[in-house]
């Protein structure tokens, strides 16, 4: 801390004494490269700690019994979480199915097709990133006065995985539209000049260079579904219940809302149970972000 | 049928048959697979949302049950006593858990959707308040120490200002979330109006966040479900509460007895009328109501008192005529 605050004035002082220039330059480039890294130690220490603090503390819990049995709260020693293991892997397999595809065609149509000169799409455009910044709980009342009632999906993994789809899409759209821009121009006219179609060219070059990126930003958006709790709770994500989803219109519970619920109970064993089940969130986070890993490697190889 | 005068007097009526096909029709087919039970031959689902204060109680009732009715399914949801009540009162639950009775507002809106339902007081819960262990001049507060200390506007900060022979302490207060039936409580019964209170205090959802301020600071003052101290009792001191009839402490004794006022609270489930014409929720209903005491000691409340428990039965009886007629 004292060193940042030295920097500061190496920095403050710098520019009002124009001699020192030569002097002083190597002071701030030292300066310039420890805030690059304090700044990345803040969120490795961050992570760190809590990863450490959540493992140690789940440790005595960490075992087949967690996603082995179903909710008890009678009996702790008994209870696992695999209503909610399953409903969060249904929940956001599907999340992906609906979101993802709407998104990228979304990013396709703004970037390639749309014309940035007209006011509507423009205001699409700044809608979208606004979009983005809406507190989750308001996607959870929508959900549950549209899909869940207007609709009539009722308190079901399909309501739960739209409403989500719904919260993330802004985030996918915008990250598919960053790498669909990062593909040069020169490429497309390459393209066209060989005589593709437009479809051609986006089918067959601007897409498969754009996948890195779009995978990048759908990990981020997914990673934000699956650690939501409160627009689920709303949507009527349960507590207890003692079977697995078996299609779209099951009801369901999700990790998050498992964690809260055990958190929140007066006994001390559900506390050890809840850090458990944090870390197999993270595990589960950590699959789903190696596959799209995964993917963005395999598909940037073919290009 | 409407305008009954008493919400215990809700009716069975045929003309809600309508309501209660929405209902099956809403959760069939996800158990089918459901009929090697031992000696029950019950199937379908239950849907129970609402106060998530009530929910463990009707989480181990739902346990109990499902152990000798396998082919049962019931779920447990938290949305909250008011939020319970709100999808309850639009047909999309089959019992709602309430931490306080039904409002008119909320008996208007079931009315309005021609939802009938029951009411069954099936537990006692008592707000503890809680003070460190280090202190050790707080025993016993009364209600008008602790209003005038929760109160709206309250610039007590301090505990010689809660009663001068206590030492220069600073006061570091810690309570519910305003969202939580605990919330409303209290404020109704402390300050006289539900939802007033002071503002400037360590507000939590999770009670385990007040055990941790209060245990954590010397002058810390806060309070919470019964259960929560029981469970910290290492960690607590818990002040006895005097509301015009000398200190009573709280404990299973004297919230099941009613002596430990104003802060025993009654906890409620709403069946929804309908859905007790299913063999399967009349069966959860009856079984909840009888094992009332097991179903209370398990997770963790207070059961009833004798009085209370023949009230119940009295409605369970009737509840059985009704069915059989």
């Amino acid at each position: 801390m004292s060193n940042v605050v030295d920097g500061d004035l190496t920095v403050a002082e710098g520019p009002g004494v124009p001699r020192l220039k030569g002097r002083g330059t190597p002071w701030r480039e030292r300066f310039f490269e420890f805030s690059l890294l304090a700044s990345l130690a803040v969120g490795v220490i961050f992570l760190g700690g809590l990863l450490t603090y959540v493992a140690v503390e789940g440790w005595p819990r960490l075992d087949s019994r967690l996603w082995t049995n179903f909710p008890d709260l009678i009996n702790p020693a008994n209870a696992g979480a695999q209503s909610a293991i399953t409903g969060t892997i249904w929940v956001i397999g599907f999340t992906a199915l609906y979101c993802l595809p709407t998104g990228v065609l979304t990013a396709i149509y703004l970037e390639e097709y749309a014309n940035p000169n007209r006011w509507w799409n423009r205001a699409i455009e700044i809608n979208i990133q606004n979009l983005a910044a809406v507190p989750s709980i308001v996607y959870g009342i929508l959900g549950l006065g549209i899909i869940s009632r207007g609709l009539g999906f009722g308190q079901t993994v399909l309501t739960a995985s739209l409403t989500l789809s719904l919260l993330v899409l802004p985030v996918v759209i915008i990250a598919a539209r960053e790498a669909i821009r990062a593909v040069p121009q020169s490429i497309r006219q390459a393209s066209l000049a060989l005589g593709a179609t437009q479809w051609q060219t986006i089918w067959r070059q601007v897409l498969p260079a754009a996948v890195p990126g779009m995978a990048t930003g759908s990990i981020l958006a997914l990673s934000r579904a699956i650690g939501e709790a409160a627009p689920l709770l709303l949507l009527g994500g349960l507590t207890f219940i003692t079977f697995n989803p078996t299609g779209v219109h099951s009801q369901f519970t999700v990790l998050p809302i498992q964690i809260f619920n055990w958190i929140s109970q007066s006994r001390a064993e559900f506390t050890a149970l809840a850090s458990a089940a944090i870390v197999i969130l993270l595990v589960i986070l950590l699959a789903m972000n190696s596959l799209a890993i995964w993917l963005r490697n395999h598909y940037s190889r073919r290009w | 049928m409407n305008t009954s005068p008493s919400l215990r007097r809700a009716k069975v009526s045929l003309a809600l048959s309508a309501a209660a096909i929405l209902a099956a029709s809403a959760c069939g087919g996800t158990d089918a697979g459901s009929g090697q039970s031992d000696g029950s031959t019950l199937s379908g689902s239950i849907r129970v949302d609402g106060s998530s204060t009530v929910a463990p109680l009707s989480t181990a009732a739902a346990q109990l049950f499902q152990q000798q009715n396998p082919g049962v399914n019931v779920t447990v949801g938290t949305s909250g006593t008011g939020g319970g009540f709100e999808k309850f009162c639009n047909g999309e639950t089959d019992i709602s858990d309430a931490s306080r009775p039904i409002k008119d507002e909320e008996k208007a809106a079931c009315e309005k959707k021609g939802i009938t339902y029951e009411e069954f007081q099936i537990a006692n819960d008592g707000l503890s308040v809680v003070v460190n262990k280090d202190n050790d001049f707080a025993e016993c507060l009364t209600v008008e120490q602790l209003k005038k200390i929760w109160e709206p506007g309250s610039k007590v900060n301090n505990w010689n200002q809660v009663d001068p022979e206590f030492p220069d302490q600073r006061l570091e207060l810690f309570g519910a979330g305003t969202d939580s039936g605990t919330f409303d409580y209290f404020t109704e019964a402390v300050n006289g109006e539900e939802g007033a209170s002071r503002t400037d205090y360590s507000p939590s959802e999770d009670d385990n966040v007040t055990v941790q301020g209060v245990s954590g600071s010397k002058g810390g003052l806060g309070y919470f479900g019964l259960s929560y101290y029981e469970e910290n009792q290492d960690k607590l001191k818990v002040l006895k509460i005097d509301d015009g009839d000398g200190c009573v402490e709280p404990t299973k004794q004297t919230v099941q007895d009613g002596t430990y006022k104003p802060l025993s609270r009654p906890l409620f489930i709403y069946p929804k009328a309908s859905s007790l014409e299913k063999p399967e929720v009349e069966a959860f209903v009856e079984f909840y109501v009888e094992n009332n005491a097991e179903i209370a000691e398990k997770s963790l409340f207070v059961p009833l008192n004798a009085e209370q428990e023949a009230e119940l039965k009295k409605d369970l009886e009737r509840l059985r005529e009704q069915h059989t007629s």
